[in-house]
C-alpha cells in the first residue's frame, strides 16, 4: 500500500507542478510584454500570441513531415538512400497486396455507410415529436475509445468450440438460428468487414449529430411549400432536403474518409492485423516500431498523407468559397 | 436582437408542424430499434463485468437477466493495489497516469491556441491569412507522418550536419515527453475551431477596447478569453475525450514506460495477455469507458456545439 502511494503520489505533483509552471510563465510573459507601448507594442503582442503556437507546429508537424519524406527513400536504419525502392515493396510485395486490399475496402464503404447512415438518422429524428433518450444513446459510443469498443465488440464476435456454450452474442444468435458458427474474426475476408462494424458503431452518431443540425437549418418556408405542393417522403428528400444539406454531407463524408485511412486502434486490438486484416496505418506501425524499418514504414505514412490531399484541398476549396460568401 | 427572436418563435411553431405531418410514429420507433441495437454491445460488456468468472465462461451475458448473480468482485479486484493477475498494483496507477497525461494535455493547447487564434483573427498583419489557411491545411496531416522524426527530436536533437539545431530534449518515457505531442498535434484543429469563434465576436467590442488604450494583453485577458468560454468548454471536452481514448501516440512515446502508461493503452496490452480473464478484462475496460462518458454527458451540450462549429454554419 505504502508503495503504491509513493510510486504514485509524485505523478500527481509534477502534473500539478508542470500546470502551474506554465501558467506562471503566461503570466509573466504577458505582465512584461504588456508594458511595451508605443510601436513596439503589436509586433511583440504577434511575437507572444503567435509564437509558441507557430514553434511547437514547426517542430511537432511540419519539420517531421518533411524528415519522414526524407526518411522514405531511405534504408531501414535510414543510412543510405535506397531511392524509390520503399515505394515499389510497398505497391508490390505479396505480403502488401492484402493490406492495400483492406484499405481500399475500408475507405469504399465505411466512410459512406456511416454518412448515409448518420443521414437517416438525422431525418428520422427530425421527424420525432421530440429528441430523446434515443439519440444520445445512438451518440454514446462516440465516446468510447477505439480500444474499448474493440473489447465491447468482442462479445459479439466471441466464438467457443461446437461442444461449449457461445458467450459471444453473434454465434448464439447463428446457434439459434440452426447453423453452426465459425470463429467470425479468423474468418477472411468477413473479419475485415466486422471490423468496420466497430467502427460504424462508433462514429455513426457523430454524422448523424452534425447531420440533423443541418437538417433543422433547412428554411422553414421552402419546406413547407414543397410540402403544400404535394411532395412527401422520397421526392422531398430528393428534391429538397438532400440538396440544402449535400456541402454538409460531403464534408462529413470527408471527415469520415480521413478517420478511416488513420484508422489503427481496432485493428490494433481486435486482431493484431493478424488473419488478414492489417490496414496501412497500422502495417506502418508494426513496420516502425516492431520490424524496425524506419524506411518503409515512413514511405506509408507518406502513402496515407498523399491519400489525404485531395480531401485537403477540396475542403480548403469548400473553406474559401463559404468565407467569400458570408 | 428581441424582435428576431419574438419574430421566430411561432415559425419554429409551425416548420414542427408542419414537418410532423408524415411518419412521426414510424420514425420514432424506426430510430428506437436503432438504438436498441446501438446499445446492446456495451450492454453486454457492462453486465458480464459484474458477473462471476465461472458465469461469464460458461454462459452468455444475457442470461444474467433471467439468472441475476450480481458481484462486485471484479472491480475490487482490478482496484486492489496488491498484484493482480500479473498486473502489480492493480489497474489505479494507469488510471492515474490517464488524468496526469490527460489533464495537460488539455490545458496547454487550448491556452496556446486561443492566444494564436485571437492573433490570427484580431491582430491581423501580412500573411496572418495565408498563415491562417497553412494551420488550417496542417489539420489534415495524419500524425503517423510526425511521430518517428518527433521521437527522434526527444532521443538525439536536430542536426544540420555537424550543427546542433535542437540538441536532444531527453524527455521520451517521461510525462513531459507525451503532453508536448498531444499539444502540437491537437493545435490545428484548436487554432481552427477557436478562430472561427473569436473572429464573429463583436467588431465594436474590440475597437471600443482599442479606443480605450487598451494593449492587446488586456483585451485578450479582460475582453475575448471571457467570451470565447463556450467555445474552449467544447474543445475541451473533445480534447479530453481525444487523449484519454488515444492509442497511437501513447504507444509511440511512453514506449512502453509502465510507470507512465495510461488507461487505454494498458488496457489494448491486457486484451492479449488477460485473454481468459474476462471478469478482469471487462471492469477495466468499463472504467476506461466510463470516465469520457461522464465527461460526454455532463457536458454533452458544448460537446455537440463545438463539433458543430467547425461543419455547419
Amino acid at each position: 500500500m505504502s508503495s503504491f502511494w509513493s510510486d504514485n503520489l509524485p505523478k500527481l505533483g509534477q502534473m500539478f507542478a508542470a500546470i502551474a509552471i506554465f501558467l506562471a510563465v503566461l503570466a509573466v510573459i504577458f505582465f512584461i510584454a504588456g508594458k511595451a507601448n508605443g510601436k513596439k507594442q503589436r509586433p511583440i503582442a504577434i511575437v507572444v500570441f503567435l509564437g509558441p503556437a507557430l514553434l511547437l507546429l514547426l517542430f511537432g508537424l511540419l519539420g517531421p513531415a518533411i524528415r519522414t519524406l526524407l526518411l522514405s527513400f531511405k534504408g531501414s536504419a535510414s543510412h543510405s538512400w535506397v531511392g524509390i525502392s520503399n515505394y515499389k515493396w510497398l505497391f508490390t510485395d505479396e505480403s502488401m497486396r492484402i493490406v492495400l486490399r483492406n484499405t481500399i475496402f475500408w475507405i469504399l464503404f465505411t466512410p459512406i455507410i456511416t454518412t448515409g447512415l448518420g443521414l437517416l438518422l438525422a431525418i428520422l429524428l427530425d421527424r420525432m415529436r421530440r429528441e430523446s433518450v434515443a439519440k444520445s444513446l445512438i451518440f454514446m459510443p462516440m465516446a468510447i475509445s477505439f480500444v474499448g469498443a474493440s473489447i465491447v465488440w468482442q462479445f459479439v464476435y466471441k466464438y467457443a468450440n461446437p461442444n461449449q456454450p457461445q458467450i459471444g452474442l453473434m454465434s448464439s444468435v447463428a446457434r439459434h438460428l440452426g447453423f453452426e458458427p465459425t470463429n467470425w474474426l479468423l474468418t477472411q475476408p468477413l473479419n475485415t468487414f466486422l471490423l468496420m462494424i466497430v467502427f460504424v458503431w462508433s462514429q455513426t452518431g457523430f454524422a448523424m449529430v452534425i447531420l440533423s443540425a443541418a437538417i433543422k437549418n433547412v428554411p422553414t418556408d421552402v419546406m413547407e411549400a414543397s410540402s403544400l405542393d404535394g411532395a412527401t417522403g422520397w421526392r422531398l428528400f430528393r428534391g429538397i432536403t438532400f440538396p440544402m444539406v449535400r456541402s454538409t454531407f460531403i464534408v462529413v463524408l470527408a471527415t469520415m474518409v480521413v478517420a478511416t485511412l488513420k484508422l489503427f486502434d481496432i485493428v490494433r486490438a481486435s486482431t493484431g492485423g493478424n488473419f488478414g486484416t492489417s490496414v496501412l496505418a497500422n502495417e506502418m506501425y508494426s513496420e516502425t516500431f516492431i520490424r524496425y524499418d524506419a524506411g518503409r514504414g515512413a514511405a506509408m505514412a507518406i502513402v496515407l498523407f498523399l491519400l489525404v490531399i485531395p480531401v485537403l484541398v477540396y475542403n480548403i476549396i469548400n473553406l474559401r468559397r463559404e468565407r467569400t460568401i458570408s | 436582437m428581441s424582435l428576431l427572436t419574438r419574430n421566430k418563435a411561432p415559425k419554429i411553431a409551425e416548420h414542427n408542424a408542419g414537418r410532423k405531418l408524415f411518419g412521426s410514429r414510424g420514425a420514432t420507433i424506426t430510430v428506437w430499434i436503432i438504438a436498441i441495437f446501438w446499445t446492446i454491445p456495451t450492454l453486454g460488456l457492462f453486465t458480464t463485468s459484474f458477473r462471476p468468472k465461472e458465469d461469464i465462461s460458461t454462459n452468455g451475458w444475457w442470461n444474467f437477466f433471467t439468472h441475476p448473480h450480481l458481484t462486485l468482485g471484479n472491480y475490487s479486484a482490478i482496484f486492489s493495489t496488491s498484484t493482480v493477475s500479473g498486473i502489480p498494483n492493480g489497474i489505479l496507477p494507469y488510471v492515474i497516469n490517464s488524468f496526469v497525461i490527460t489533464i495537460p494535455a488539455v490545458i496547454f493547447p487550448i491556452t496556446l491556441a486561443t492566444m494564436a487564434a485571437y492573433c490570427l483573427a484580431w491582430v491581423k498583419f501580412r500573411g496572418s491569412d495565408a498563415l491562417f489557411y497553412g494551420i488550417f491545411a496542417l489539420q489534415i496531416v495524419p500524425i503517423q507522418v510526425a511521430l518517428v522524426p518527433l521521437l527522434n527530436l526527444f532521443t538525439g536533437g536536430v542536426h544540420i550536419g555537424t550543427v546542433t539545431i535542437v540538441p536532444a530534449l531527453h524527455i521520451a518515457g517521461k510525462f513531459l515527453g507525451i503532453w508536448l505531442p498531444h499539444t502540437m498535434f491537437a493545435l490545428p484543429l484548436a487554432i481552427y475551431l477557436l478562430h472561427n469563434f473569436i473572429s464573429s465576436l463583436p467588431r465594436d467590442l474590440m475597437e471600443a477596447a482599442n479606443v480605450d488604450g487598451a494593449s492587446h494583453f488586456v483585451v485578450f485577458r479582460r475582453i475575448v478569453l471571457p467570451l470565447s468560454i463556450p467555445a474552449i468548454a467544447a474543445f475541451t471536452i473533445f480534447q479530453f475525450l481525444w487523449v484519454w481514448n488515444d492509442l497511437l501516440v501513447a504507444l509511440t512515446f511512453t514506449g512502453g514506460t509502465e510507470g507512465i502508461d495510461p488507461l487505454n493503452n494498458k488496457l489494448a496490452g491486457l486484451a492479449g495477455t488477460w485473454g481468459s480473464h474476462w471478469e478482469l478484462l471487462t471492469s477495466s475496460a468499463f472504467v476506461t469507458i466510463v470516465v469520457p462518458l461522464i465527461v460526454f454527458f455532463s457536458l454533452q451540450r458544448y460537446f455537440v456545439r463545438g463539433l458543430l462549429a467547425g461543419s455547419v454554419k
